[in-house]
């Protein structure tokens, strides 16, 4: 589904992916770990097509297509979603009709039924339920004023409503509390499918319990420097980064 | 959707073009003896023309104000045309199918709905083309329940008493430069007026043009609300393109006796020059509404996008008591464009309360500035107002200001002034377009809502077309 190829990306002329290999297939959930600042984040805005990083070198193909030939809004609507680290408020534009929109933009370019306000609201009080969100939330101005925990909850109720084929999660667990993380957990390992994917970018292995990596990849200083199975989040749970970072200084890992 | 998209990257102002008709106009220059020629045109009664001789000797002792945030070269008021008419000079046509079909096409182009039976959900539109009003519709259903709705030129010959009781009662001539010169040539505009206990039953709409490329437009427009009466009238307008400037000094003047209510909203479209700021209308009017009864109620709503340079600030006497005066304005300027507007709220009488909501975007190279001035005056007991001020900045090289003069003479008041400047930045649009929507939609929609608090008092169909100019006049500007 994903496939990356010696990525480089850079911000203000700063390199900060520097050489970044994923094969993403359908069907599989991965995980990206690693320090604060080693270009998480970075990897998955490249990804999405944030105008302010600049792609330096390496190749992209999602669906056997050339990603950035692909305007943000397309890939969106191709079918990749991020549900990101900080998501931005908006003042004065409701929740529900920003969803609508989104949902309208998708099905229109999958050949769709658009809904009208009054099927829309049929439709999202399903899916608000699977993210135990109250209905008040559809009427606020998107984002504004929301809690960093109702943030990510809006996020994965977004997920829900465009049903992506490949979704980059960015700490979704930062900021939720127990309850939250169970609920927005469950609420997306219902969201997957076969012909879907995940790439889950977080620090705690706690979220990892619900939504099984069978993946987990360790970014650090803008490069992948080790790929190993799901119990490599306990691993580096108890012995944080710096074996790995010594281990691929002395050449061990890739 | 393809269309919106396509409505969207077609950024040239759609208004631009020029109707070739005959006119009939002056020859360029003010004097004494060209304010006499426009009064008797328009067969004037002895005291209209000493109103004007009155405005024009006290104009030429006054000089252009200096003190907004806005750069031009001063107009030489000897090179402007002070009178253009469309010929045939019949001043008011019966039904539009007596008018000019070329003209009929300019207004069909515009959008503008002239036929009765094309009408938006009943507006009835008054239609001023440079100098003068060509039609008026709706006028004998209105009639019906005594509702007057018709050019300003008509008013001054059927009904002179009320002209000349409220003419000037309001803005008086000698009040500010532009103002004194409109009051000495204005040559059209419309005339309304309500009587005693009735709600007007449509939306009142007056919609103007500007032409010729030397005439200046100075329309005069009056709206008394007798007690208990209720109106709410819509003003559009746009101008062909030229590259030189056109000035438009136009002066509104709304009266609103006890209990009375009148929301004026105007989305101004006139031609705003090129990108490196050829061109344009130069926008200098003077509104002002005066809630003269006892819980009168004054709504001022404008949405300016065009002109070049945009001088303007709707503002409300309240002299009754319990009186309530609101102004809620969205002004987006962008390439070179500046516009210095605002509203004045003076509180005379007691309890009386005012709502400042204004939202200024400014992108590319332009200058936007908010002006405004809350006075409380000793007897305004127990005044209120609340204001609230919002900038938006879109790109690096735009600027936005505030001006609140606040002047509090009494003790019981309370005036409360919130402003907020934010950027509509990358972050925010990728957010949109990471849900599969195009940047376009997602300014629009951002703007939009930033605009809420403004556009949700704007009658539906003009909230629709207000929304669509400004993503139009933002096309581009980001990302
Ligand atoms: N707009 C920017 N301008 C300058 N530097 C930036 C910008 N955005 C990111 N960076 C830098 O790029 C590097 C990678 O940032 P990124 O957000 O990808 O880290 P991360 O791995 O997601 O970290 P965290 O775990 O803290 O979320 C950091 O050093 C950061 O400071
Ligand atoms: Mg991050």
């Amino acid at each position: 589904m994903l496939s990356i190829k010696n990525l480089t990306a850079s911000i203000n002329g700063t390199p900060v992916l520097k050489g970044i290999d994923l094969e993403i297939k359908a069907g599989e959930i991965h995980a990206i770990m690693g320090p604060n600042g080693s270009g998480k984040s970075t990897l998955g805005k490249v990804l999405v097509g944030h105008p302010a990083y600049e792609v330096t070198g390496g190749e992209v193909l999602y669906e056997g297509r050339n990603l950035f030939e692909l305007a943000a809004d397309e890939r969106a609507r191709a079918g990749i979603f991020m549900g990101f680290q900080h998501p931005i408020e908006v003042p004065g534009v409701s929740n529900a009709a920003f969803l609508r929109l989104a949902y309208n933009k998708k099905a229109e370019a999958e050949g769709r039924d658009e809904l009208d306000p009054l099927e829309f609201d049929d439709f999202i009080h399903e899916k608000i339920k699977l993210v135990s969100m109250k209905e008040e939330f559809l009427d606020r101005s998107l984002n504004e004023g929301f809690s960093g925990g109702e943030k990510k909850r809006n996020e994965i109720l977004q997920m829900a409503v465009l049903e992506p084929k490949l979704a980059i999660l960015d700490e979704l667990d930062s900021g939720l509390d127990i309850d939250a993380l169970r609920v927005l957990g469950d609420a997306v390992n219902k969201l997957q499918r076969p012909d879907r994917a995940l790439l889950i970018i977080t620090h705690f292995p706690r979220i990892l319990e619900t939504i099984q990596p069978q993946f987990v990849h360790v970014l650090s200083g803008g490069r992948i420097l080790k790929s190993a199975g799901k119990e490599l989040a306990t691993e580096l749970e108890d012995r944080g980064y710096d074996w790995v970072l010594e281990e691929a200084a002395a050449g061990g890992a890739r | 959707m393809t269309s919106t998209f396509n409505v969207v990257t077609s950024q040239e102002y759609k208004y631009g073009f020029v109707t070739d008709i005959e006119a009939d106009s002056v020859a360029p220059g003010l004097s004494e003896d060209v304010i006499r020629f426009i009064s008797a045109k328009k067969g004037e009664p002895d005291w209209l023309l000493e109103f004007r001789l009155k405005a024009y000797r006290h104009w030429l002792t006054m000089a252009e104000p200096e003190w907004a945030k806005v750069e031009y070269p001063k107009p030489d008021f000897q090179k402007i045309v002070y009178y253009s008419a469309p010929k045939p000079k019949k001043p008011q046509y019966a039904s539009m199918d007596e008018v000019d079909p070329e003209l009929r096409r300019t207004f069909e182009k515009l959008g503008v709905p002239i036929h009765e039976q094309e009408a938006l959900a009943g507006v009835a539109v008054d239609v001023v083309f440079d100098s003068v009003s060509v039609t008026t519709t709706y006028r004998e259903k209105l009639a019906a329940v005594g509702i007057i709705f018709c050019s300003f030129s008509e008013a001054v010959k059927s009904h002179p008493d009320l002209v000349k009781q409220y003419l000037g009662s309001v803005v008086p001539s000698s009040d500010n430069f532009y103002a004194a010169l409109n009051s000495a040539v204005f040559t059209d505009g419309s005339f309304v007026f309500i009587p005693k206990g009735v709600a007007c039953p449509m939306d009142l709409s007056t919609y103007f043009r500007i032409n010729n490329k030397e005439s200046g437009q100075f329309e005069r427009t009056l709206i008394v609300a007798e007690e208990g009466a209720s109106v709410s009238y819509l003003e559009g307008c746009t101008a062909p393109q030229f590259d030189t400037n056109q000035l438009h000094a136009a002066v509104v003047e709304l009266v609103a006796l006890d209990r009375a209510s009148i929301k004026y909203s105007t989305v101004q479209n006139w031609y705003a020059g090129d990108k490196d700021g050829k061109g344009g209308i130069f926008n200098f009017v003077t509104k002002r509404g005066l809630c003269k009864g006892r819980a009168s109620h004054i709504s001022w709503t404008q949405v300016e996008t065009g002109s070049a340079i945009t001088w303007k600030y709707p503002s409300c006497v309240l002299l009754g008591d319990d009186s309530i005066g609101e102004f809620y304005s969205v002004a987006l300027t962008n390439h070179k464009q500046q516009a210095d507007t605002g509203t004045k709220m003076i509180h005379i009488g007691r309890n009386t309360k005012s709502t400042i909501v204004s939202k200024g975007i400014s992108a590319g190279d332009s200058s936007n500035s908010y002006r405004g001035l809350v006075k409380v005056q000793p007897k305004a007991e127990g005044a209120r107002n609340f204001s609230q001020c919002d900038s938006m900045l879109i790109g690096q090289s735009c600027s936005a200001s505030t001006f609140p003069y606040i002047e509090v003479q009494n003790r019981s008041a309370r005036v409360e002034h919130e402003a907020t400047t934010s950027k509509i930045g990358e972050e925010q649009l990728l957010y949109f377009q990471q849900r599969g929507i195009p940047a376009e939609e997602a300014i629009s929609m951002i703007i939009n809502g930033f605009c809420k608090d403004v556009f949700r008092e704007l009658p539906m169909e003009f909230a629709v077309e207000a929304t669509r100019l400004l993503s139009l006049k933002l096309e581009g500007s980001v990302g």
